[in-house]
């Protein structure tokens, strides 16, 4: 009954968040990542994490998938919800779970296959499309989505690791889409790329952002603010603050965060 | 730290890199000298070896045959005429031989003379008769001209390894024996012409009949279930221990044992297949089967250890991604990490396949050191293999044995070479750009 209620709008007309975490702490051995983060993640927004290096901001985007799973030492504690439902609850499958919730790295890794396979490999493991002529219109989509067709569309058949790093980027970000995810995560997406690349990802994320909820990692505070509706600061594995970006970047409540996006320290 | 801080600094640093430079430059070429030399000494070696075995073993490819004018007289082959295959294959044809040398050399009248004369031909002349007459008896009753086998010592002195100058008491062919040959000589009727025999027959006691396929089709089917039965097991356990093994006390175990396991001296492995092989299942002695087994759990951690070597050299990043759009754990390791890591397997695999090939101690234990003549037709059939058949052929006293040790090494070596050669043609189907 309880998860029922959180999916349904409450009285002020609020949507209920994608994603509910409350108490997440995360050891890697016996050192703690995490410490009893407790943050709501809106439907259809951007969320930007911010924070030093080294304060659990990977850590954080890893537990939403899953993807700490296979980091042998790493537990997660803590009530994880997506759309009500605990995502490490043992009924969940992992497998199910990361087809809705895809992840984009900070380093492009395109598999070493052509540019087509690479989109086409999610909807083939899942069995998404039932024939040959759906799945190349689901990855030509994917690729126009990704703002990656037009580059691309003559060599579909070349290797994936023959693109620039930027389309590379896009590339994988297609491939995520093509999965048909309700949630992307990102991990410094574009850190390892020039501004004009930089912009384009932007741009395209904002685009995203009407029929996906997404959720990233900067370093950049103008790309939080660019791009994010929401904004988190993390410091030192705690949550310090989160709100509208525009709050946290004009009139931040704590003093740790005013001294980070005032490059104090970092 | 003062002096760095000044203002000439700059200029100084550069000036101390420039005048270090000659010596790091001369270093590198030092380096590249002593590399060079390296590899020098190494391939002069190689083709000492190689000059080595080629001038002894090709002589070996060439076998010396007399032509004789064979009467196939049917009262001494089917006096009775029946044709009955038995009669055909029990009868005396080593006669037939002999009767054919004396019309040649009717002077050889004493019985020594006679047989010094007989001794000319090897005794495998009578059997080429058979075969002959056993495929087309309507043979019987005609009279042809044969090309067969010379003795061993007579294709000795044609290939000129008996010295003539020595007193006849010191060499294996008397003066007569000497005289005879020469006069076929003469009427063109003793030549050297290429040994199908070598290649196609089993061991033998006399040299001049004795082959290596035999030892060929025993190592075949050796390395046969050796692979079949190290790489699927070898891959599998890599692939757990690389993907799926949690890192424990029980891991760090089965790690350290297949790294010793490594390093066990290769005729241990003889003695446990003996004990369980053998002794324990009752498998057949001498038979490839078990000698591949045994050869098998040589091979095995070869193949795990550069298996898993392989395995971790793909990038985790590759792993992320699938993971990322939601592979299993058997699907990322299947569609992506395997198909990576395959070439560096198949390395692993084939070092480990070689050294399996030119094992013989292990093979010692389980009785695959045995005289066998005949060419195995499977993997249960009593068989040699090619190393334990160079090892026999060196051991044996007579000198044609000689050459056929280094022509057996050339043939092992051949072999390796081909496998090899399917090794790289696999690795090139496997090998994707990065
Ligand atoms: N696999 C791991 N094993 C052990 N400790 C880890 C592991 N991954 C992360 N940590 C630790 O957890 C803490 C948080 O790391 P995390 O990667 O989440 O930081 P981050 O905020 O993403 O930093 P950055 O901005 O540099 O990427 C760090 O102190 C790090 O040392
Ligand atoms: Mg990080």
């Amino acid at each position: 009954m309880a998860a029922l209620e959180m999916t349904t709008p409450d009285a002020a007309g609020n949507r209920p968040p994608k994603f509910s975490t409350k108490n997440v702490n995360v050891f890697y051995g016996e050192k703690q990542a995490l410490f009893d983060v407790e943050l709501d993640i809106v439907e259809n927004q951007v969320t930007s994490l911010i924070g030093p290096s080294g304060c659990g901001k990977s850590t954080y985007l890893r537990c939403l998938n899953r993807m700490n799973d296979v980091v042998e030492e790493c537990r997660v504690d803590g009530s994880i919800l997506l759309d009500g439902h605990n995502i490490y609850d043992r009924s969940v499958d992992v497998v199910q779970l990361r087809a809705e919730v895809g992840m984009v790295f900070q380093k492009p890794n395109p598999f070493p296959k052509s540019i087509f396979d690479n989109v086409a490999y999610g909807p083939r493991i899942h069995g998404l499309t039932s024939n040959r002529a759906e799945l190349v219109e689901l990855v030509e989509s994917s690729l126009i989505r990704a703002g990656l067709y037009e580059e691309v569309k003559d060599r579909l058949d070349n290797p994936g690791t023959s693109l620039s790093g930027g389309q590379q980027q896009r590339l994988c970000i297609a491939r995520a889409i093509a999965v048909q995810p309700e949630v992307i995560l990102m991990d410094e997406p574009c850190s390892a790329l020039d501004p004009i690349a930089t912009a384009r990802i932007e741009e395209l994320i904002d685009e995203l952002r009407e029929n996906f909820t997404i959720i990233i990692v900067t370093h950049s505070m103008q790309q939080a603010a660019r791009v994010s509706q929401r904004t988190a600061f993390f410091h030192l594995g705690k949550l310090v603050e989160v709100g509208d970006t525009e709050m946290i970047f004009t009139t931040p409540q704590d003093q740790r965060t005013q001294d980070y996006i005032t490059g104090r320290f970092g | 730290m003062t002096d760095l801080a000044s203002n000439s600094a700059p200029r100084q640093t550069t000036e101390r890199i420039a005048a270090s430079l000659p010596r790091r430059y001369a270093r590198d070429s030092r380096f590249r000298y002593y590399g060079l030399v390296a590899i020098g000494l190494a391939l002069a070696f190689l083709v000492l070896l190689f000059v080595s075995i080629v001038s002894k073993g090709y002589s070996a490819f060439f076998q010396t045959e007399i032509r004789l004018l064979i009467e196939f007289d049917e009262d001494r082959l089917d006096p009775n005429g029946t044709r009955d295959p038995s009669v055909l294959a029990g009868a005396d044809y080593g006669g037939l031989v002999k009767s054919s040398l004396r019309g040649l050399f009717p002077e050889a009248e004493s019985r020594r003379d006679r047989k010094s004369l007989n001794r000319l031909m090897s005794s495998g002349a009578g059997f080429v008769l058979r075969d002959m007459v056993t495929n087309d008896p309507s043979l019987i009753g005609t009279a042809q001209e044969v090309w067969l086998p010379a003795a061993a010592d007579i294709d000795m002195l044609i290939k000129g390894f008996i010295d003539r100058s020595k007193p006849a008491s010191e060499r294996r062919v008397n003066d007569k024996q000497i005289a005879w040959v020469d006069a076929l000589q003469e009427r063109d009727a003793i030549e050297r012409h290429f040994n199908t025999r070598f290649f196609s027959a089993g061991d033998s006691r006399e040299p001049e009949l004795a082959g290596i396929w035999g030892a060929v089709v025993g190592s075949f089917y050796t390395l046969l279930v050796t692979i079949l039965l190290a790489f699927p097991l070898g891959v599998m356990t890599a692939i757990y221990l690389e993907e799926f093994a949690p890192t424990n006390r029980w891991t760090d175990l089965i790690e350290v044992n297949i790294n010793n396991l490594a390093a066990v001296p290769s005729i241990v492995f003889g003695l446990l297949g003996l004990a369980v092989f053998l002794n324990f299942f009752g498998l057949p002695r001498s038979a490839p089967l078990v000698g591949g087994m045994v050869l098998a759990l040589m091979t095995l951690p070869t193949i795990i250890i550069a298996g898993r070597a392989a395995l971790k050299a793909v990038p985790p990043s590759i792993r992320e991604a699938a993971l990322g759009v939601g592979a299993s754990r058997l699907q990322v390791v299947t569609h992506h990490v395997l198909p990576l890591a395959m070439p560096g397997i198949l390395t692993g695999a084939i070092i480990g396949t070689a050294q399996a090939l030119g094992e013989s101690a292990p093979l010692l234990m389980i009785g695959m050191v045995a005289f066998i003549v005949d060419v195995p037709t499977g993997p249960i059939d009593p068989a040699t293999v090619l190393p334990v058949q160079i090892y026999l052929w060196a051991d044996s006293p007579e000198r044609a044995f000689v050459e056929r040790t280094s022509a057996g090494i050339m043939v092992l070596i051949a072999f390796l070479v081909a496998m090899n050669l399917i090794a790289v043609v696999l690795r090139k189907k496997f090998e994707r750009r990065w």
